[in-house]
């Protein structure tokens, strides 16, 4: 293990000192102006996805013939105006406590719930984290005139309004996880397929010999990986000391809703989370390229791989707003898109042993993709190996 | 039947054994049950035309590839990367960084095999200075001549005093000068006590250099021992001039011997050279000139992998 940790610390210095001291480092430092603009186009087909599959709804606690003639109400409304932009309704049977009734709703995530309606049908009084003459409260107004028959009264709702609601609140945090998931979605993009041409100067030079000749294969995987994410990180720095200074002109970090886990940690986790997702991204995409073995093969590996990356995305981007959705869990234990959902899930639930216990998982995913890829390599690359054997493991 | 080769003691046993080693690519056998033995502190050449079979052994035997079948020990390690720092290794496709200094690419070479970065460029500015290349030390590799960048590459193979130094076709692309340079170099690393296995298709340079040779052909090992033992499989060459074309002294000369411009080469009979001598003498003979020649390595070539692998070799551009 020394041996290896070793030989990777000497390919990595040479590759990590070759990117940064080169000339083409400035330009690569201009790179995330393009992906901005593609992050965000692709975070708002994601943000689309998350609404829809989680808008707040107004909780009514009614009998069931109360809430039929409402909802029959909303229903009417909904035909003149789009449907998409009426408010939705739920029922729930009343409990023998209303005040505690009230709050469990309020509290409640699945689904978010922007306020409670109850009193139906003569004394109506809607609770809340909305404005007095705010759309919701406007709308109900209309479905309550529209029952009494007489569209043109102005029917009597009290307003309780709350400091915070669960749908506020939740589709608030999925923004915050949503602007994290994009951050690290763009920055993977740009940097880790970089990774795909990572072998073929040595290839193409010959050097390859030299070195698998010195250290383990493995080493050599190893030092790009952590070389390319070193220089990554460098770039990081500078984008976002970058970032900083402009969301510092405008609203900055406080115009996202604060994470359930507080920003320190979160951020610490997006960081974690982006070495992650950068290194099991990048392990693939150097075991990929180190089967190209020209500039060319490598070019035409870039789009697919790409195109692989935005899948990605778009798996993670629904677990945002529906953290516990199976399509949310899958994504969460899927190694290439764990990183990005897990981020995402940061920002929307607290409870930091989710985090150590994905952080691991994308670790040991880690480890394997560099095995199997240096195993590859060492197969169909350098053409070693017995011939009844496909991989040989526990050989660094 | 494959034999096992059992670890050798670093210090007292071969720098290199292997045993039966064969190679597989797909259909094709590039190495067919290859033997050998290097002892510890010889000059050790690999010889063999193009293809036969040379640069995969050296690799199979720097464990840069395993083998098909067949066990390898180095330096008295089975796993030859677990010897790898002491060990210089020039592979025959010479590749180096062009963008990196030649003084950073020796010191590069030497971490690999474990120096400390910078021990090796220290060692590495005295190697350039030796070899007269002092101003090139911070010239990028692309801006040094063919010749400069192979000493360059060749430097950093030794930097790091290895045990054992694996040259693949060290000859191959250097003029005169720097072949004479390089074979130098060679016999300097020997004395100083290190073991060199080198591959050629050159059979001058092993001729000159080597102590022990293996000769490669179709995969197999087809000689393996000392150099002289080579010469000696093959009987002294005997070319003879005479006035006389015919007479009783023709039965004095073998059935199987040549006419090669107007005399006879032919090898020495067993009896030895002075029954031929009088024979030819009492037979009137008329002798005008005759040489008893000591086989070269290319005669024992020759006669060791068969004609086609010699005409192979000879067609191949001469180093």
């Amino acid at each position: 293990m020394t041996k290896l940790l070793r030989g990777a610390f000497v390919i990595g210095r040479r590759d990590f000192s070759a990117t940064v001291l080169s000339k083409t480092f400035l330009f690569f430092l201009l790179g995330p102006i393009f992906p901005l603009l593609f992050g965000v186009v692709f975070g708002g087909i994601g943000a689309t996805v998350a609404n829809s599959r989680q808008k707040p709804v107004v909780a009514v606690v009614a009998s069931e013939a109360d809430f039929n003639r409402l909802d029959a109400a909303r229903d009417r409304l909904a035909t003149a105006i789009d449907d998409e932009h009426v408010i939705r309704l739920t029922r729930f049977d009343p409990e023998p406590n209303p005040n505690v009734q009230r709050a469990h709703l309020l509290a409640s995530k699945d689904p978010p719930v922007q306020a409670v309606l109850t009193g139906l049908p003569d004394h109506p009084q809607l609770t809340g984290s909305i404005k007095r003459d705010g759309t919701t409260a406007g709308q109900l107004r209309i479905l309550l005139a529209d029952l009494e028959g007489d569209a043109q009264a102005e029917p009597a709702l009290a307003v309780d309004h709350t400091d915070t609601s669960t749908a506020n609140t939740s589709r608030d945090l999925a923004l915050t996880g949503q602007a994290a998931q994009t951050a690290l979605f763009f920055f993977t993009l740009l940097l880790s397929t970089m990774l795909l041409s990572q072998l073929v100067e040595e290839k193409s030079n010959k050097i390859i010999e030299v070195v698998a000749a010195a250290v383990p294969i493995e080493s050599l995987f190893v030092g790009k990986l952590f070389a390319m994410l070193a220089a990554s990180i460098l770039g990081l720095i500078v984008w976002i000391s970058a970032g900083a200074a402009v969301l510092a002109s405008f609203k900055g970090l406080g115009a996202l809703p604060t994470p359930e886990m507080g920003w320190p940690t979160f951020l610490t986790l997006v960081i974690l989370y982006f070495g992650m997702n950068y290194l099991i991204l990048g392990a693939l995409f150097l075991t990929i390229g180190a089967q190209a073995s020209t500039v060319r093969e490598v070019q035409t590996l870039s789009m697919p791989v790409t195109f692989g990356q935005v899948l990605i995305f778009g798996l993670a981007a629904t677990a945002v707003g529906s953290p516990n959705s199976t399509l949310a869990k899958v994504a969460a234990i899927f190694p290439f898109s764990s990183p990005l959902t897990m981020v995402a899930r940061a920002a929307e639930q607290p409870g930091l042993m989710q985090h150590v216990i994905a952080l691991a998982w994308q670790a040991l995913w880690v480890a394997i993709i560099l095995k199997l890829g240096a195993s590859l390599f060492r197969k169909t690359v350098l053409k070693s190996g017995p011939r009844t054997k496909w991989f040989r493991f526990g050989r660094a | 039947m494959l034999q096992q080769v059992q670890p050798a003691s670093t210090s007292t046993g071969p720098a290199v054994q292997a045993a039966n080693l064969i190679k597989d690519f797909g259909a094709t056998r590039a190495v067919n049950g290859v033997s050998l033995t290097v002892p510890t502190g010889s000059i050790y050449g690999l010889l063999g035309p193009n293809g036969a079979g040379k640069t995969t052994t050296i690799r199979m035997l720097l464990g840069i590839i395993d083998p098909s079948e067949g066990t390898r020990v180095v330096l008295g390690r089975d796993r030859p990367l677990e010897a790898a720092q002491e060990i210089g290794y020039l592979p025959e496709e010479r590749g180096l960084y062009p963008a990196m200094h030649a003084r950073d690419a020796i010191a590069f070479m030497g971490a690999l095999r474990g120096l400390p970065l910078r021990e090796a460029r220290r060692r590495a500015d005295v190697l350039l200075k030796e070899h007269n290349l002092g101003d090139w030390a911070k010239k990028p590799i692309r801006t040094l001549s063919k010749g400069m960048a192979q000493t360059v590459q060749l430097l950093g193979t030794i930097i790091h005093k290895p045990r054992l130094i694996v040259l693949d076709e060290p000859f191959s692309g250097l003029d005169a000068i720097n072949q004479a340079k390089l074979e130098e170099l060679i016999r300097r690393e020997a004395r100083a006590g290190a073991t060199i296995i080198f591959s050629t298709h050159v059979i001058a340079h092993a001729e000159r250099l080597c102590e022990r040779v293996a000769i490669i052909a179709k995969g197999k090992i087809a000689f393996d021992g000392r150099v002289d033992e080579a010469r000696e499989m093959l009987r002294p060459i005997v070319r003879l001039t005479t006035r006389e074309r015919d007479g009783p002294w023709r039965s004095a000369i073998p059935a199987a011997s040549r006419t090669e411009d107007n005399h006879f080469v032919f090898e020495l009979p067993e009896s030895g050279p002075e029954p031929l001598l009088k024979a030819l003498i009492d037979g009137g003979a008329g002798i005008e000139a005759l040489a008893i020649e000591r086989p070269g390595l290319h005669d024992a070539f020759v006669a060791i992998a068969g004609k086609s692998a010699a005409a192979e070799m000879a067609q191949e551009k001469p180093q």
